[in-house]
């Protein structure tokens, strides 16, 4: 029991940024209908450049509070208007071009930015996995069990607790975003017609350009949680990140930002429960295999719309 | 930058100075931000945690080189009024270069396959040259084979490496525990990779195409990972080592008595073993050419084109599209599966590490370059794709930086690839050849 609960703490916490990561995913997605496959690679890029900036200010765990609070704040800020740089060039030069194309030319270009993105750290930044020593240390027993085996602790680190934080926050203000402002408005317009909202005025190329941004800043801020949790990056985290995000995306519902939450919290969970139970080396064929069987057997998403096909 | 590319060419093309100047001022911000971030900074493991590295320098030759290249597209290559019509070439010049390949096609064909055939003989053919001229051909089958699902059948699929990896598994299993010879062992491969084909194929097959290519490649990641962990029996990251060598039908390449050389009287050279592999796989890609173009014109064909043009015309004709695409699927896969025990029996070692992503991914712009549904367009993509690759092999590191880069200029210069036009499989009275603009292609609904 003990052992179940820490495992869906653990689960949780990767389900959150796994959900950080599959918002990009579900909003690019819902307004161009198209698979933003870079997209975990915007995720990588995220966490080198937080990586980058934690190095640069020398944020240890031996700052006090007050500073590791303001440099995370700047290292997040760093990070999110950086990555969003990539994410904005992105789009404007691989696949702005192409709109209005044939339905998987965007996605055959996306692969390719996909590897310049991943060769580019690789040659920028070195091939070797980067370890960076835990910043935020500590945590709160929740529960505790002695008994002849021994002693058994459930805890939840201020790490996890960070996480989660930061995740439920950006969701509700992001949600805000998309539910109130006339940006997200011109989005929701966007992704329903987007002939239409042109006819109306909407600027569909800009508010496609900041759907991306959105979801790269984002992506950034799930990639420094990543550094800071696992403390080891290297340039290939993206790929599987992402097809794992993707897959959360799809099976909340894609186009819908709870779903999206919702499905990085399954995928998180489903893939710490099968590590811990069944074995760890076969935890990505239970990411893959979740991926196949959602899309087969419940291709709208827990959260999502089914789809209608026009002719 | 966007609306200033766009005013400034609206204004008649005339050179405008302030706004060249802004965009570029744009473009060296952007350019400080993406390369100014990630070359300047490298953070580099040291005692005691990370150090940053500065490489200032560097990072501004990038960024001068984006500014300068910036500048020069827009002085020469963006200059041009943007009219409605969005292409360089007049229309009465795309015609007569139409016609011109359309003649030059004709001969074309002939020559490439004369030239591949006297290959291994001619006097500057080296073990080096021969050595790539498999390789080159091992992608044109494989090419080839994922032009049936992709160029043909419109499915995108990006796992098309699994089959490769079945194949390849197959022959070195089979040969290791049973002791199989190459020439039992490859319609096996073949026959199993279809039927992996089909196991895959069989739940994925009613999704839409971008859903289609995504659960392709999550198959494709699940058996190189069970490659990777099933240690007992695929021998895991270690792969599989001493595949037996292919004999000429039962007679095997070695010196002496009853060798290869012996039987024929000839000297023994170890160069007889690569020819007699550079013409399985030769007559291998061809078969597979072969048995594309006719099943072209076979009911199943036609259903396999309809199915890409318009899946839901389609199933209103009576189709079944489940089987055509089954068929499609395990047709591409028998293939890759001929040609992955083409490359174990090749390589003699096989591991997990050849059948990763990034495979699928060149295959797949193999096609996507020689133009969906080419099939002299595949062979001129693998050409250009694997000898460039050898051309940049001294800049080793950078080489899938230019891959990558290729693939996406090419998709936004030739979105239809290099051969874009086609020849449509029926046709009255006039053969003509199907423009680029006519044609659909991978919708794959």
């Amino acid at each position: 029991m003990e052992y179940f609960v820490q495992q869906l703490i653990n689960g949780v916490t990767l389900g959150s940024i796994y959900g950080l990561i599959a918002i990009g995913y579900t909003m690019v997605y819902g307004i161009i209908g198209m698979i933003n496959f870079a997209h975990g690679d915007i995720f990588m890029v995220g966490a080198f450049i937080s990586l980058i900036v934690i190095t640069a200010v020398g944020l240890a765990a031996s700052s006090s509070l007050f500073v590791i609070i303001l440099a995370l704040i700047l290292v997040l800020a760093c990070a999110m208007v950086i990555s969003s740089v990539f994410g904005w060039t992105l789009e404007r030069l691989a696949y702005r071009p192409l709109r209005g194309s044939f339905r998987l030319a965007p996605l055959i270009t996306a692969i390719g930015v996909s590897i310049v993105l991943q060769n580019y750290i690789q040659i920028s930044q070195g091939a070797r996995v980067k370890p960076l020593q835990p910043i935020i240390s500590g945590g709160h027993t929740i529960m505790r069990r002695v008994d002849e085996n021994g002693e058994f602790v459930v805890q939840i680190s201020n790490m996890q607790i960070l996480i989660i934080t930061v995740t439920v926050v950006l969701m509700t203000v992001f949600s805000l975003i998309i539910a109130k402002t006339s940006l997200g408005r011109a989005q929701r317009a966007c992704e329903q017609d987007r002939k239409m909202a042109s006819l109306l005025g909407i600027n569909v190329d800009r508010t496609i350009s900041t759907t991306f941004v959105m979801g790269a800043a984002l992506a950034a801020v799930a990639g420094l949680m990543y550094l800071l949790y696992y403390g080891v990056i290297d340039f290939y985290i993206g790929f599987v990140a992402g097809v794992k995000a993707f897959t959360a995306a799809v099976l909340g519902g894609i186009g819908s930002l709870p779903g999206a939450m919702l499905g990085g919290l399954v995928i998180g969970l489903i893939e710490t429960l099968w590590s811990a139970y069944f074995s760890v080396e076969y935890k990505d064929v239970a990411a893959f295999s979740m991926l196949a069987i959602v899309l087969i057997f419940l291709p709208q998403g827990l959260l999502g719309k089914p789809e209608v096909e026009k002719v | 930058m966007a609306e200033a590319t766009q005013t400034g060419a609206a204004a008649g093309g005339g050179l405008d100075l302030s706004e060249i100047g802004k965009d570029l001022a744009i473009t060296a911000l952007l350019g400080a931000a993406l390369f100014g971030s990630t070359i300047a900074f490298k953070t580099e493991t040291a005692t005691g945690g990370l150090s940053l590295v500065l490489r200032f320098e560097s990072a501004f030759f990038v960024i001068a080189a984006v500014v300068v290249g910036r500048l020069i597209l827009l002085l020469t290559v963006w200059r041009r009024p943007t009219g409605g019509d969005r292409t360089f070439v007049p229309q009465a010049l795309q015609l007569r270069y139409a016609d011109f390949l359309a003649k030059t096609g004709k001969a074309f064909v002939p020559i490439v396959l004369l030239f591949a055939v006297v290959f291994p003989f001619l006097p500057f053919t080296d073990r080096y040259l021969l050595d790539l001229g498999i390789l080159i051909l091992t992608y044109v089958m494989l090419g080839w084979g994922l032009n049936i699902v992709v160029g043909l059948a419109g499915l995108l699929d990006l796992g098309y490496v699994a089959f490769y990896a079945v194949g390849a598994y197959s022959y070195a299993l089979l040969a290791q525990y049973f002791g199989l010879s190459f020439w039992i062992c490859l319609p096996l491969a073949g026959i199993l990779a279809a039927f992996w084909g089909i196991i895959l194929g069989f739940p994925v097959l009613r999704l839409r195409g971008d859903y289609l290519a995504i659960v392709t490649l999550a198959f494709g990641e699940i058996i190189r990972i069970v490659l990777l962990n099933w240690y007992n029996f695929t021998g895991g990251p270690d792969g599989i080592s001493g595949i037996p060598r292919p004999s000429f039908f039962g007679i095997p390449f070695k010196r002496g008595e009853g060798g290869f050389a012996d039987f024929f009287g000839l000297d023994y050279s170890s160069i007889h073993r690569i020819i007699f592999l550079y013409f399985l796989i030769l007559i291998l890609a061809l078969i597979t050419n072969f048995v594309t173009i006719r099943l072209r014109r076979l009911p199943i064909g036609r259903a396999w084109e309809a199915l890409r043009e318009d899946e839901i015309a389609c199933r209103s004709l009576g189709l079944n599209t489940t089987s055509i695409k089954l068929t499609a699927f395990a047709t591409g896969a028998m293939f890759a599966g001929f040609a992955g025990s083409f490359f174990a029996t090749r390589q003699g070692f096989i591991s997990p590490e050849s059948f990763t992503f990034i495979e699928s991914a060149l295959i797949l712009a193999i096609v996507v370059l020689g133009g969906m549904g080419s099939q002299i367009g595949v062979v001129i993509a693998s050409v250009a794709m694997i000898g460039g690759f050898e051309i940049f092999r001294e800049a080793e590191q950078y080489r899938m930086l230019i891959f990558g880069l290729a693939m996406v200029m090419i998709m936004i210069w030739r979105p239809r690839g290099l051969i874009a036009t086609r020849e449509p499989s029926i046709f009255l009275k006039e053969k003509k050849a199907v423009s680029a603009d006519m044609v659909a292609q991978g919708e794959g609904h």
